[in-house]
């Protein structure tokens, strides 16, 4: 008997984050238990067979990625799900997939940390870790969905990114996020837009597996196809053969890093809410970005001119948009759930424009009355 | 013709991509003559060229067999990972014949633990563990396959831990079809390749390798003729024999087939899985 989804499904984040897999058309999944990520094993495990996919359990988070990256190079959109501690063991994976170009999705589910923290509890912490976790200079795509619906739209999205620039794509939800129930409805399949990766059309004899195209992305082959190829996590020419000169480094480190930051602009998704005439602005991302909303209103409703800028993506990091934004407002407040991680890149982008950091390391989020109260303290300087 | 090199041109370069030769083995290293023993193997099936195989390694001089030697298509990964990279390989596009090749450091240290449920899954994959009980390539430092005693740069007063014996713990874990030969018995090992590469099912073959640079030099073994007659006196099993457990030492470390039997894979078990939802 066959678990179809409804169309309109009150459902939970995580949930959505698997059907969004598959309508993007992920058919692996290497899967390990974590909590609050543990919903999206389930799911793929009773969904994946019904859609002639496949749902693996694997030793370890280690081998889930492995996995993926072994599954997505026969041509498969492939991902797994898990939360901080099993990010941890992933990175050194995840510098794998950049190196070798392997496009792949991983949704964190971020909950409390450092170390076992607190599992049940969302938090935003992972946000460096998702940019700066493994070693070695790369870029990274991470999203930052705020709701259930936006786990479809956002995991879609994130298929389409990988496929697209042939990278792995983070999708940075809280645990809040992942387990708060609301609608979603899933579109038509005619209306879901799915992008597919290069492949490539020069005769086999003339193919070069790491020879980009002018959007610095190459062609990929598959395993088994008529084109043959070599990958490796060593720096490697455009034959993909191992090198340790020093231009095959800077051109190839260069190369994956200018892929990814001169397309920021097609990467990049921001929502802004009640900007164009405000002098206070708010940067948030994920749930508290929910508690900012109504903060805006609320302070609107008493005439102070306060605006939302919602990061949906916060990799690459939107550098312009902030800064225009600082030269716009008299002040920025940034609300995390962490001891502030984008605020940092909000310092660099926005300087000289005072940003005042709210922080909060902990499940619950910043309430819409206590960013009010911080607007008022702002606007009466 | 049962010899290696029978004809003008080395049989194994039509599987070799020529401009990434030379390898970077040193002399005397064992790992070329399981380079040719893979390939023979790979001749005697039939196989014109390597279409249709998909190589996964890890890191370490092992690794380096397949990669980039080999004319196929070939993924290089991290430290101990190359069997679960492969798991996902041959889950997704189970008509490719799903190849490992890696050193014991790669695959029953840092990746031991993929090992093993690779062979409790029983997936149709053909692994083969160029063992040379020591780590090679950082210099020669003490291993999981290294025997009591041995002086490394890691052991430097005699390694004081037990070996594991390989062939014993992934047969033990479930794998269809086990086999120990070393670099001195290239056409047993050839063989016993050939034999995994058509087993249905989880086949691990273990090749006792010289490495005269680091074991060699570290542990006083002598250089590469001396290891090459000091695996010609190791015995061999009694077919069917009982596996039993034993503590691996240079001179009882026994070779043959540990195990060959038909069980069910795991890529048909998931197949049979789909077709049971529909």
């Amino acid at each position: 008997m066959k678990s179809l989804p409804e169309r309109v499904m009150f459902t939970m984040g995580d949930i959505a984050a698997a059907e969004g897999a598959l309508s993007a058309g992920c058919r692996y999944f290497g899967g390990y238990p974590i909590t609050p990520a543990t919903e999206i094993a389930e799911w793929m495990a009773r969904r994946m067979p019904e859609l002639r996919g496949a749902y693996v359990q694997y030793e370890d988070e280690i081998a889930s990625i492995t996995s993926v990256i072994g599954a997505s190079w026969t041509g498969t959109k492939a991902m797994t799900a898990t939360s901080g501690p099993g990010v941890s063991l992933m990175l050194e994976a995840i510098g794998l997939a950049v190196m070798t170009e392997t496009p792949l999705v991983l949704v964190n589910i971020m909950r409390g940390g450092p170390s076992t923290g607190q599992p049940t509890r969302g938090q935003q912490g992972d946000i460096m870790q998702a940019k700066w976790g493994s070693h070695g200079d790369y870029q990274i795509i991470g999203l930052t969905p705020a709701s259930v619906q936006e786990m479809f739209d956002q995991t879609v999205q994130a298929f389409n990114l990988a496929e697209k620039y042939r990278t792995p794509v983070f999708v940075l939800a809280d645990e809040t996020v992942g387990h708060m129930r609301e609608k979603l409805v899933i579109p038509d399949e005619k209306d879901i837009k799915l992008v597919n990766r290069k492949q490539p059309t020069v005769d086999p004899s003339e193919y070069l597996p790491f020879k980009a195209d002018d959007d610095l992305v190459p062609p990929m082959a598959v395993f088994g196809s008529k084109y043959q190829f070599y990958a490796t996590g060593l720096t490697h020419d455009e034959r993909g053969y191992p090198s340790d000169k020093e231009n095959i480094q800077i051109d190839l480190i260069t190369r994956l890093n200018d892929k990814i930051l001169k397309n920021a602009d097609d990467i990049i998704d921001l929502e802004k809410y009640q900007l164009d005439d405000a002098k206070i602005a708010v940067i948030a991302y994920g749930t508290p970005s929910r508690s900012a909303r109504r903060a805006i209103a609320i302070a609107r409703e008493e005439g102070i001119k306060a605006g939302l800028l919602r990061l949906k993506t916060v990799w690459p990091f939107p550098e312009e948009a902030v800064a225009e934004l600082a030269t716009e407002v008299d002040h920025i407040i940034v609300a995390e759930q962490n001891m502030g991680q984008i605020y940092h890149m909000v310092r660099s982008a926005g300087a000289p424009t005072p940003i005042t950091l709210m922080r909060k390391p902990a499940g619950m989020p910043q309430l819409p009355e206590e960013i009010v109260q911080k607007i008022k303290e702002i606007d009466s300087q | 013709m049962d010899t290696l090199t029978s004809s003008e041109k080395h049989f194994a370069l039509q599987y070799l991509r020529e401009e990434a030769l030379p390898s970077p083995f040193c002399p005397g290293c064992g790992n070329g003559i399981t380079v040719n023993a893979f390939l023979k193997a790979v001749k005697d099936l039939g196989h014109e060229d390597l279409s249709g195989f998909a190589f996964v390694s890890g890191i370490g001089c092992g690794a380096w067999i397949p990669s980039p030697h080999f004319k196929g298509d070939t993924l290089h990964t991290t430290h101990g990972r190359a069997i679960a990279f492969a798991t996902g390989l041959k889950v997704a596009r189970p008509e490719l014949k799903v190849v490992v090749i890696s050193g014991d450091g790669d695959l029953a240290a840092i990746g031991g633990n993929h090992l093993i449920h690779a062979a409790r899954r029983n997936i149709d994959m053909t692994v083969i563990c160029s063992n040379n009980f020591i780590y090679g390539m950082t210099g020669g430092q003490v291993a999981p396959t290294t025997f009591t005693g041995d002086r490394t740069t890691t052991s430097p007063y005699g390694n004081p831990e037990r070996p594991f014996d390989l062939a014993r713990l992934v047969a033990a874990a479930g794998a269809s079809y086990v086999a120990r030969w070393t670099t001195a018995h290239p056409n047993q090992a050839s063989r016993a390749i050939k034999k995994a590469l058509q087993t249905k099912g989880f086949s691990f073959v273990e090749i006792l390798s010289q490495c005269p640079t680091a074991y060699g030099r570290r542990t006083k073994a002598g250089d590469a003729v001396d290891m090459i007659q000091w695996f010609k006196s190791l015995p061999i099993r009694k077919r069917d024999e009982e596996a039993g457990y034993c503590v691996p030492t240079k001179q009882a470390h026994d070779l043959g087939e540990f195990v060959d039997r038909e069980d069910t894979e795991f890529t048909e078990a998931l197949k049979a899985m789909v077709r049971k939802v529909e």
